[in-house]
């Protein structure tokens, strides 16, 4: 978009490095990621598509240091978010980035609102968190704004969210995600829970909205086609790590895609070719809590070799923008 | 919480506490419960607007145990003090150290409890096992015991009821919190950047009220009668003043002869605890969700 040319190249919002978690149940150890890289520049938009399992939340939450308290545990890796290392950063100075710097849209608008609290009341609390300067009436009249730039008219900010429809309550989280104009927005299936229609509104207000703000974003999904119609850029994760990472054209064209990513293509219907049934990727996601020592795809990969189950691969760079994780597409060797 | 006590209280129907009114009127018993307990509030509450405190504590020998009548509508007891104004001014201590109680117990309830369910792990585990040492004794028991230690008067009584209640609010908030705290809104407060305090003040604790709400009335009569028991065994309310326990011990040698003087302060006891339970019964059923309809 746009707005990306109006900062200076190179200066990157968030850079994630080898971010290692895992989660220690009573049962296993989990490991959730292994080896996350991920750079977003400012202003950027950025889809990270992957099965359920894949880390992605558990990726959000690292961002934001809230893992489960007891449960996650950052093992190795670092996240640098505007030259803040959000691992070291002071328990005062998350509060201070949270909401305010970072804001994150949940899944569930249904239950990520508190039912007791009216709505308005709830944007408001962010300004107070947030902008302690700000006088009353200034608060009031920023928290009507926003809503009416969501779509919801600022006679309804003294319901509650129960009186709400699942569409309209997205609405006031992303008002409230929003209203104190973040530089990083992590939007964490934000469409999933809505019926069709209502996700295309929904897509539609995010992207106008992040145009206005020039907010970077980071949304997760596990929906190829919305990451199409909102991202410039997009990132396929599996068992924990980036597989692979390109603009929208680099790999929605379909040339060279890691095999997971084929197969996520694969799985999509089509209304041009007429198919009997919708090709699925054989097998299972990875066990997170016994990972295989070489490549985490080789179970399911066609393309399988013994190096791949000896040996994980690095990231290949095919061009400036397009990076996969696989022997395939290593220096030299080329692949069909 | 301003917020929502505001539209709490009005009968707009529309917010989640108008709706649990909206349902707590249609029970009968209950909106008997509460327009007696209301009854009997004003009526001691506005008890020196139509009784003379005098009447309260000056004896009269000549006119002892003087049946129910027009001049003394509850009868003189054995030194011929007026029974109604004793009972009418007895009841303020009784309800209101009894509503004292239960706020200094809620608050310390809410504040124990929603740091234990908040926090969990270390915290949770010091305070709970503390909280279970209280518990371990019968409230009435620790209620003595701390009355021996801090000495007699209407004040200490206060506090000894209060430590003795507290764990229990500690229990209930304490796991309603721990309910609640794993939910969306609370991961979504703190994405936005709420301190620990505010998530429990602010999202936690009104949320998770319904069933402290519930405990708070049922305790009451508890703590009511707790307050009766004490004064009845002579370390709660010091005589002269009068309060429905003391009156009841002091009164309990002639109760044979002229029964009134054990009869109506019993029933005064009795009829507030029964109102006070009726509305907690009514409010259980209307904060309960599955009865929504």
């Amino acid at each position: 978009m746009g707005n990306k040319m109006q900062k200076p190249a190179n200066e990157n919002l968030l850079e994630i490095r080898n971010l290692h978690v895992r989660y220690n149940t009573d049962e296993a150890v989990v490991h959730a990621l292994n080896g996350f890289d991920l750079t977003l520049k400012r202003g950027e938009t950025l889809g990270i598509v992957g099965e359920t399992g894949a880390g992605k939340t558990t990726m959000a939450l690292s961002i934001m240091r809230l893992l489960p308290k007891r449960i996650g545990e950052v093992t190795a890796g670092s996240i640098i978010y505007d030259g803040i290392d959000i691992l070291k950063a002071s328990a005062n100075a998350m509060l201070k980035l949270r909401g305010k710097r970072i804001s994150m849209i949940f899944q569930d608008p249904m239950t990520s609102l508190n039912p007791v609290q009216t709505v308005g009341s709830q944007i408001y609390e962010v300004l107070e968190l947030h902008y302690p300067e700000m006088t009353r009436e200034e608060k009031h009249r920023r928290v009507d704004e926003m809503l009416e730039l969501v779509g919801i008219p600022p006679a309804r900010k003294d319901e509650y969210p129960h009186q709400f429809s699942g569409g309209m309550k997205q609405r006031i989280v992303i008002a409230m995600a929003l209203i104190s104009k973040p530089e990083l927005l992590l939007a964490d299936e934000p469409t999933t829970a809505l019926d069709v229609t209502i996700q295309a509104q929904i897509l539609e207000l995010v992207r106008e909205l992040k145009r206005q703000f020039n907010t970077a974003m980071i949304l997760i999904t596990h929906d190829l086609g919305v990451v199409n119609e909102v991202c410039e850029n997009v990132a396929i994760v599996y068992g924990g790590e980036v597989i692979e990472r390109g603009t929208i054209e680099d790999v929605y064209v379909r040339e060279k895609n890691h095999p997971y990513t084929e197969g996520l293509f694969g799985a999509i219907p089509d209304l041009v070719t007429d198919l009997p049934r919708l090709k699925s990727i054989p097998g299972y996601m990875v066990d997170p809590t016994n990972l295989p020592e070489g490549c985490k795809f080789a179970d399911r990969c066609g393309f399988c070799t013994e190096r791949c189950r000896r040996e994980n691969p690095i990231l290949h760079r095919l061009s400036d923008t397009h990076f996969i994780k696989c022997h395939l597409f290593e220096e030299g060797s080329n692949h069909e | 919480m301003k917020k929502r006590r505001k539209n709490g209280g009005a009968v707009s129907g529309r917010s989640v506490w108008g709706l649990v009114w909206f349902r707590f009127k249609k029970n009968k018993l209950a909106m008997a419960g509460l327009f007696v307990l209301i009854f009997i509030m004003l009526a001691v509450l506005l008890a020196p607007l139509y009784v003379d405190y005098q009447a309260v504590v000056s004896q009269k020998i000549t006119n002892r145990f003087k049946a129910p009548n027009a001049t003394n509508w509850f009868g003189t007891d054995q030194f011929g003090r007026d029974l109604f104004a004793r009972v009418v001014y007895g009841g303020r201590i009784s309800l209101f150290v009894g509503l004292a109680v239960i706020m200094l117990s809620f608050v310390a309830g809410c504040i124990l409890g929603g740091l234990a369910g908040y926090f969990g792990g270390v915290v949770d585990q010091v305070i709970m096992r503390i909280v279970d040492m209280f518990m371990a004794i019968p409230a009435i028991l620790l209620s003595m015991a701390v009355v021996a230690a801090l000495g007699n008067g209407t004040g200490k009584m206060l506090i000894a009821l209060a430590v003795a209640q507290t764990p229990r609010f500690t229990r209930i908030v304490r796991s309603s919190i721990m309910g609640l705290r794993n939910q969306e809104f609370i991961e979504a407060a703190k994405c936005y950047g709420s301190s620990s305090a505010r998530i429990i003040f602010k999202h936690l604790l009104p949320n998770g009220m319904g069933p402290v709400i519930v405990s708070t009335t049922l305790t009451l009569g508890q703590v009511i009668i707790n307050i009766a028991s004490l004064g009845f065994l002579g370390i709660g309310v010091a005589s002269p003043t009068p309060e429905w326990g003391t009156i009841l011990s002091e009164t309990k040698a002639f109760i044979r002869y002229y029964p009134y003087l054990g009869l109506i302060p019993g029933a005064c006891i009795a009829l507030s605890v029964m109102a006070v339970n009726f509305i907690g019964d009514g409010l259980r059923d209307a904060l309960d969700p599955r009865m929504k309809n």
